[in-house]
């Protein structure tokens, strides 16, 4: 069930700049399908921006976040060629990851 | 990632499987169980509540730099920047994203460890036109700033 995300991390000054594309329906659980059935809601709960073996953010998130979710942050201490990767999980446990080195 | 015994294996068995590869795939489960979702401030309904969950109505800083846009065409994305000038207000461990009009007002939360910086951005749904809200936490305090976006068209309809 795992699913990629499109990473970019990016050196800009003294700090490192990630940003994160995650596809993900993001379902409020508040619609309705064209016969009225209601559609689960099935969106992503937490979201973890990895540094080597460090979280430097850790978000948690609710239905409101729009689909396909983008993620920016921005983090001390990385050098070019780190890893870096984002993790998240949805309410039905589904889970997706994506990985890149700094440049 | 020194004692090898709880994992059950040999040094040399250990080694095998890769212990680098081993050491990182094993670190994020650790990490999802550490971590506690704040199930309560999601749960909210109302802004007051939201507030009330959160420990109190926060106070309004320039600090915080919050971008929203003033009119949404599409409340089903609005992209939000929130930056928190540490200068004015230092030590920011948690950041708070409220959509004022919708059925649950938190969007989003977002734990901010030291080395990272008080920066978060996303696009979020916005049901209706209303305030939009960031809100940090620095050092036990809670702070905020918001704006006002006009949504021409829905937001939870899709």
């Amino acid at each position: 069930m795992a699913s990629r995300i499109r990473i970019r991390a990016q050196l800009k000054g003294d700090y490192c700049e990630v940003k994160a594309l995650m596809r993900h329906p993001m379902e409020t659980g508040m619609r309705k399908d064209q016969t009225g059935a209601s559609i689960p809601a099935n969106f992503i709960e937490d979201v973890q921006v990895v540094h080597g073996d460090t979280v430097v953010m850790q978000a948690y998130w609710g239905a409101a976040v729009s689909a396909n979710p983008f993620l920016g942050v921005r983090f001390k201490g990385g050098t070019q060629g780190d890893v870096v990767k984002v993790i998240w999980r949805d309410n039905q446990g589904a889970t997706g990851t994506g990985e890149t080195t700094i440049r | 990632m020194g004692n090898l015994d709880p994992l059950g294996l040999t040094r040399r068995g250990f080694m095998r499987v890769g212990g680098t590869l081993l050491a990182v795939a094993a670190l994020p489960q650790k990490i999802w169980a550490a971590a506690l979702r704040p199930e309560s401030v999601f749960q909210t309904t109302t802004l007051e509540a939201t507030f009330e969950a959160l420990g109190g109505v926060p106070t309004i800083s320039e600090g915080i730099i919050f971008s929203a846009p003033d009119i949404a065409e599409n409340g089903a994305v609005v992209p939000i920047r929130i930056e928190v000038d540490a200068s004015v207000l230092p030590g920011v461990s948690k950041l708070y994203v409220i959509v004022e009009k919708n059925p649950n007002p938190v969007a989003a939360v977002f734990q901010v460890p030291p080395n990272t910086q008080p920066y978060a951005e996303t696009r979020v749904k916005v049901a209706q036109t209303g305030n939009l809200y960031a809100v940090a936490e620095a050092e036990g305090e809670l702070y905020m700033m918001q704006r006002e976006t006009k949504v021409t068209l829905g937001g939870c309809g899709g």
